[in-house]
């Protein structure tokens, strides 16, 4: 058991650090949910892609740098502290590039995955749909077999980023026969621009153009966009479901980062403030850096040959709850001031927690609802029987 | 950087489980409580046999070297197993008659005196610091007690008052003599409160593991309205959510036992971040179970009323939730 890191992790921190430090903009960059944001994120990650850190794990051939899950962790603790802006190309690269790694082809994979890394193309996805949110497996929008690929139909929702984003990944229906939900469904690739897409941008709750939703009218997607086999999309898509609300999406750097911000945030605080609000404090702090630490035992547990199972589940419900917890709080020491937008006159000076807190709100409810989290720990970890939801 | 516990600590916390499983250790706290003693003293003798206390009492007093992984690692099977008896006091007086002793000569005296029976498992030691009461004063060969920079060490006790957990038997001590006195004492006493804290986490964790698996099993045998307990959904998200409390509590413990062993700068904070996690995880964990075992989980006569009724003086023992998150935020 040991929590020390080798010379080549040091080394590997040592250099994220000089490379941010020289690097992470001085002005905090507008808000990536507007298309002014969206430009400057992404200009954002061809700076990162340009010295090989925007995907970092990732083999060399297309440019990472192979990093280890336990460089990782450290590069996403060094990144956050530097006050980095968020990443506009994660969901391309947390949710579709596992994916293309596990069941894609070379073409895919040489074609796709160097775009993504530069931020060229930047990716959203195209799971929801109005009757289908946490229970994919009732998808409705169709793929139809066309000579040379397929035609897709219907409508996707709750699309984060679609309304500025170049391209789009998703589960259709091509076989309506089949006896269960989960089968018969096809994962493909598509062009927001293409003709038969329609996006309409949703206002989110903070008012941002931040969703979108699709509507596909024969748009043709040719085989070399389908990932994996056809009519197997479901297995296919799991294994980015595992990634998404497990530790790949939120790495705890992200937390921990927040937490320390929000501990500064209490010893500024006016005298009087409430005693009580520094116990939670205390318990961002703590539960940032439990967080922290069950990653460090995870990623040892896969550099061992372990897998994760449905440990991811765990994950989720913590970071999800971790961030609200954390952000609430910091709304409450504010005062009058935790009201204000980002985008007021008058909005605190130290740290985006309005937009921080309207993220996070969101937590709990995307990638599986932490109500179907708490369902696949208690019947796949614990193994209590299934039932009726 | 490899955050696991080594193939030898996990035999370690197997053999240990695998001996407490056998050693009727409930019916041994059903007596303790009685203020019977012998059949814990003799559990005691096993332990110490496992090498547990060892672990607290450095080789030149014929222990294994004050070993707090290790020790962590046996606290959550003493935890796990209910054990009754002073055990976290016992050697936390470890290290600060060791710490005591490299300090000077009258603490010498005492350190080669107590250490090497406590290794043995011949004495059994109860320490009051910044507490009225000494917890099992009456089963104890000797109580010290410090306050400010002043030890003292006895063996008499006022009446055994009544409390929660009936096997965890408190009363205040009496009299004696003083030991040391001076800066070094209080040294010597925030070092043993740090063990303390960490022994106490380590026993929250086992004890919350241990009523998870007692009420993961109940739930899937007992069925109401013809199906599983264990298949409602409010049920599962209860057991979901004490799962994840001891797993996140968990890397905190070992990280603090860790930072103990390193000497770190920053042990005092960690042990403090890991006693209040865990401590709220074993207690949520116990009104968990009590719930869903409902009505026969609130009887004494289940032995998992033994697991319940230690959750809450675990959470508070050697520094409240409240007192921790004090320690975490004084950085």
């Amino acid at each position: 058991m040991d929590l020390g890191f080798s010379a080549a992790e040091h080394a590997f921190r040592d250099e994220a650090r000089s490379w941010l430090a020289g690097h992470v903009p001085a002005v905090p960059l507008p808000s990536l949910e507007t298309a002014e944001g969206f430009a400057a994120h992404r200009e954002w990650e061809r700076t990162l892609f340009a010295d090989r850190w925007s995907v970092v794990t990732w083999p060399e051939e297309h440019g990472g740098r192979g990093a280890s899950l336990v460089q990782w962790l450290l590069f996403e603790e060094e990144y956050h502290a530097a006050g980095a802006p968020g990443r506009v190309a994660q969901n391309g690269i947390s949710l579709l590039a596992p994916t293309l790694f596990e069941h894609g082809t070379d073409e895919q994979r040489a074609r796709v995955l160097p775009p993504m890394a530069s931020g060229d193309v930047v990716w959203a996805q195209a799971w929801s749909e109005p009757e289908a949110g946490s229970d994919l497996a009732s998808l409705r929008s169709t793929a139809t077999r066309t000579p040379g690929g397929w035609l897709l139909n219907g409508q996707k929702t709750w699309s984060s980023r679609a309304a500025f984003a170049d391209r789009a990944f998703g589960l259709f229906r091509s076989d309506p026969d089949t006896a269960r939900p989960h089968q018969g469904l096809t994962y493909l690739m598509f062009p927001l621009d293409a003709p038969g897409v329609t996006v309409r941008p949703i206002g989110r709750l903070d008012g941002k153009p931040a969703f979108a939703e699709l509507f596909l009218d024969d748009v043709f997607v040719p085989d070399a966009d389908v990932i994996g086999e056809p009519g197997q999309g479901w297995r296919v898509a799991m294994s980015t479901a595992g990634n998404e609300r497990g530790l790949t999406l939120r790495s705890p750097g992200r937390y921990t980062a927040a937490a320390e911000r929000l501990a500064a945030l209490w010893r500024t605080a006016p005298a009087g403030t409430d005693p009580a609000l520094g116990g939670r404090v205390a318990d961002a702090l703590i539960g940032a850096r439990a967080y922290q630490l069950f990653a460090y035992a995870q990623a040892s547990r896969l550099a061992a040959g372990h897998s994760l199972g449905a440990e991811p589940s765990l994950n989720k419900v913590c970071w999800s709850e971790l961030d609200l917890a954390l952000h609430e709080t910091a709304l409450e020491l504010l005062g009058p001031y935790g009201a204000l937008s980002d985008e007021a006159d008058e909005a605190p000076a130290h740290g985006s927690w309005a937009e921080g807190y309207t993220f996070a709100l969101a937590g709990p409810i995307y990638a599986g609802t932490n109500e179907i989290q708490r369902d696949i720990i208690a019947e796949r970890l614990l193994g209590l029987p299934k039932g009726r939801r | 950087m490899r955050f696991l516990r080594t193939e030898e600590q996990r035999e370690f916390a197997r053999a240990l489980d695998g001996m407490l499983g056998a050693s009727g250790v409930p019916a041994a706290a059903r007596a303790w409580a009685a203020g019977e003693h012998k059949p814990g003293r003799a559990l005691w003798a096993r332990i110490a046999r496992a090498g547990v206390f060892g672990l607290a009492v450095p080789e030149r007093h014929a222990g294994a070297g004050l070993l707090p992984v290790e020790l962590t690692v046996a606290f959550v099977e003493l935890g796990r197993h209910a054990v009754p008896g002073p055990v976290v006091e016992t050697v936390a007086s470890a290290a600060f008659l060791d710490r005591l002793g490299e300090a000077g000569a009258a603490g010498a005296a005492a350190a080669g005196e107590w250490l090497p029976r406590i290794a043995a498992g011949d004495a059994v030691l109860s320490l009051a610091a910044g507490a009225p009461y000494a917890l099992d004063a009456d089963a104890a060969d000797a109580v010290l007690v410090v306050e400010g920079d002043t030890v003292r060490r006895t063996d008499a006790h006022g009446p055994v008052q009544p409390s929660l957990d009936p096997a965890r038997r408190l009363s205040r001590p009496l009299g004696g003599t003083v030991l040391a006195r001076g800066p070094e004492v209080s040294a010597a006493a925030a070092h043993a409160r740090d063990l303390a804290r960490l022994a106490t986490a380590a026993q929250s964790l086992g004890l919350g593991r241990a009523l998870l698996a007692a009420t993961v099993a109940h739930v899937k045998q007992r069925t109401q309205f013809a199906v599983p307990l264990g298949s409602f959904q409010a049920v599962k998200h209860r057991l979901a959510d004490a799962l994840l409390a001891l797993e996140l509590a968990e890397p905190l413990v070992y990280a603090a036992a860790l930072a103990v062993a390193a000497g770190a700068r920053s042990a005092g904070r960690e042990v403090a971040a890991a006693k209040a996690a865990a401590g709220e995880a074993g207690y949520v964990t116990a009104r968990t179970a009590l719930q869903l075992h409902g009505a026969v989980g609130y009887t004494e006569e289940l032995d998992l009323s033994l697991w319940i009724r230690k959750a809450r003086p675990l959470r508070d023992a050697w520094g409240t939730p409240t007192e921790c998150r004090a320690r975490v935020l004084a950085g």
